[in-house]
């Protein structure tokens, strides 16, 4: 795909964020849908393209009203919202369609309505290998790889902390933050084990929340009332959802794939970036994301966090939201981890990287299964 | 290890029979490609590698040195916390998971490339679960 032929004009979150009772999990992705349509100036009418994941695109289609000549209902995981946009740019450079919504909706702390703990987490095959042995949930499967990995590289799991404490730095300037108070690495370390190696400040959120964007051609991007953000470059990878039968334990293949097609796409060196997003599921998923992504060498991205590259003030700023350890984590997060690499791009962020024009937003699915890295920019080339 | 009738337990499928049916009478059963010799693991009735169909299933040694792990705190269905959630890599190649058992579930007793053996622990007439304990 070409770079910077397709653009975001529409980006917004639900108007609540973190515990919503009150809305139905439906309603969560058809209040960001409005959020977004009113961001583009756009109604229902203008829509022709639509994908979805935790609510069949068919599904939302009707109750917002849209006609689609496009849909795609793409439900990988978290990063499902990346590889969205990677196919509504190839759908909209097709002329399949011209305008595509792509919602996120998840009622993932309040349950309401809400869809159940989905089979791509594991699959049949790892319902019989996988989950009588306890790996059947978030913490005690995508956390399996982190004790070979920090072995690999003559780490301790407090070399991990560091993560938590500067990501809790961002969500201090974040307003709609769900947590701000500031943690030191002994909290981390003292907070209420999970799953050895991983306490609970290493883990993520659960809360209720949603976002979209609306894409269309980068020549009639000038016509929406915000100024466009191109897409540069996009990837895809998999590796499947049994993390016992990953590769190896100290790299995603997923994500080093998935990197290197949406650099190589982009055209970009890692110079040239930022501001960077990697889905934060846990406190290692930002660490292994430096090093596949090639921001960092293999071993050496707890040093960079420490070192404090990644924090306020540093040369690479990451998970400026919060990220899911601090700001939201509704399930499937990387719709929120765009959402920010966009606000960065408009320059609207509440802790805004100052002069921002290029943004990585990469995402998992799944157990590492799944990778999907969107590169943005404020120019089209 | 308590309450393991109420662990959730794995339903077969025609494709992975075979590797249940060994369970029961102590074998962990392997597949073997007979092209391209791949060794493989989980079951299904042709070679990941190559495609071939012609494929051929064994039983491993049982032998295997534990990958990585985590001690779960989390309750889980007919699993006691602490318990560990553990990839072992089997002596013929392929990981699989499992719990490792016999032995304290701390990080001072699991510990990373520990040589460890099957050790197989009936749950119902129909499934029989291989675990891992450190090897004799």
């Amino acid at each position: 795909m070409a770079r910077g032929t397709v653009a975001v004009v529409g980006a917004a979150e639900t108007t609540e964020m973190g515990v919503i009772p009150e809305t139905s999990e439906l309603q969560l992705h058809a209040d960001a849908a409005l959020n977004t349509m009113a961001d583009a100036g756009l109604t229902a009418a203008d829509i022709d393209g639509i994908a979805a994941a935790g609510e069949a695109p068919d599904v939302l289609a009707q109750y917002l009203g849209i006609t689609p000549a496009w849909l795609d209902g793409t439900l990988i995981g978290g990063s499902s919202f990346m590889l969205h946009v990677r196919h509504a740019m190839a759908a909209i450079e097709a002329g399949l369609c011209t305008t595509v919504l792509i919602t996120h909706g998840e009622s993932g702390r309040s349950r309401v309505e809400a869809k159940g703990f989905p089979e791509f987490i594991g699959g049949k095959l790892a319902g019989q290998f996988e989950v009588p042995y306890g790996g059947s949930l978030p913490p005690t499967m995508f956390t399996i790889p982190v004790l070979r990995y920090l072995r690999t590289h003559g780490l301790r799991p407090e070399d991990m902390a560091p993560v938590s404490v500067v990501q809790r730095e961002w969500a201090a300037l974040n307003p709609r933050a769900t947590f701000k108070d500031p943690v030191t690495v002994n909290d981390v370390m003292n907070s209420r084990m999970v799953a050895y190696p991983f306490t609970l400040l290493m883990c993520c959120l659960r809360t209720d929340g949603g976002g979209a964007l609306i894409l269309t051609s980068a020549n009639r991007a000038n016509d929406f009332p915000h100024p466009p953000v191109y897409i540069l470059g996009t990837g895809e990878s998999a590796e499947g959802p049994m993390v016992s039968q990953l590769d190896d334990f100290i790299s995603s293949k997923a994500f080093r794939l998935s990197g290197e097609r949406a650099f190589a796409e982009a055209g970009i060196s890692h110079d040239d970036v930022d501001h960077l997003m990697i889905y934060d599921a846990f406190a290692h998923v930002p660490l292994y994301g430096l090093e596949d992504l090639g921001f960092c060498k293999p071993g050496e991205a707890a040093a960079f966090v420490a070192d404090r590259n990644t924090a306020p003030g540093g040369s690479l700023p990451l998970n400026t939201n919060g990220g899911g350890l601090s700001y939201m984590h509704s399930g499937m997060y990387g719709m929120y981890a765009m959402q920010e690499s966009i606000r960065q791009l408009r320059g609207i962020a509440p802790a805004q990287v100052p002069g921002a024009q290029v943004s990585v937003a990469h995402g998992v699915g799944g157990m590492f299964s799944v990778a999907g890295t969107i590169i943005f920019g404020n120019e089209p080339a | 290890m308590t309450h393991q009738t109420e662990r959730v337990l794995p339903r077969p499928t025609p494709e992975t029979t075979h590797f249940w049916e060994g369970t029961r009478t102590g074998e962990l059963r392997l597949q073997k490609c007979d092209d391209c010799g791949k060794i493989y693991f989980p079951p299904r009735p042709f070679c990941p590698k190559c495609g071939s169909r012609d494929v051929s299933a064994f039983a491993a040694s049982g032998r295997a040195t534990l990958y990585s792990y985590v001690i779960s705190h989390i309750p889980a269905p007919g699993l006691e916390p602490p318990y560990s959630v553990a990839v072992v890599t089997l002596e013929e190649g392929p990981r699989l998971m499992t719990n490792i058992v016999a032995c304290d579930q701390t990080p001072e007793a699991l510990t990373l490339d520990m040589p460890l053996e099957v050790t197989f622990e009936a749950q119902n007439d129909e499934i029989t679960l291989p675990f891992f304990k450190p090897a004799a």
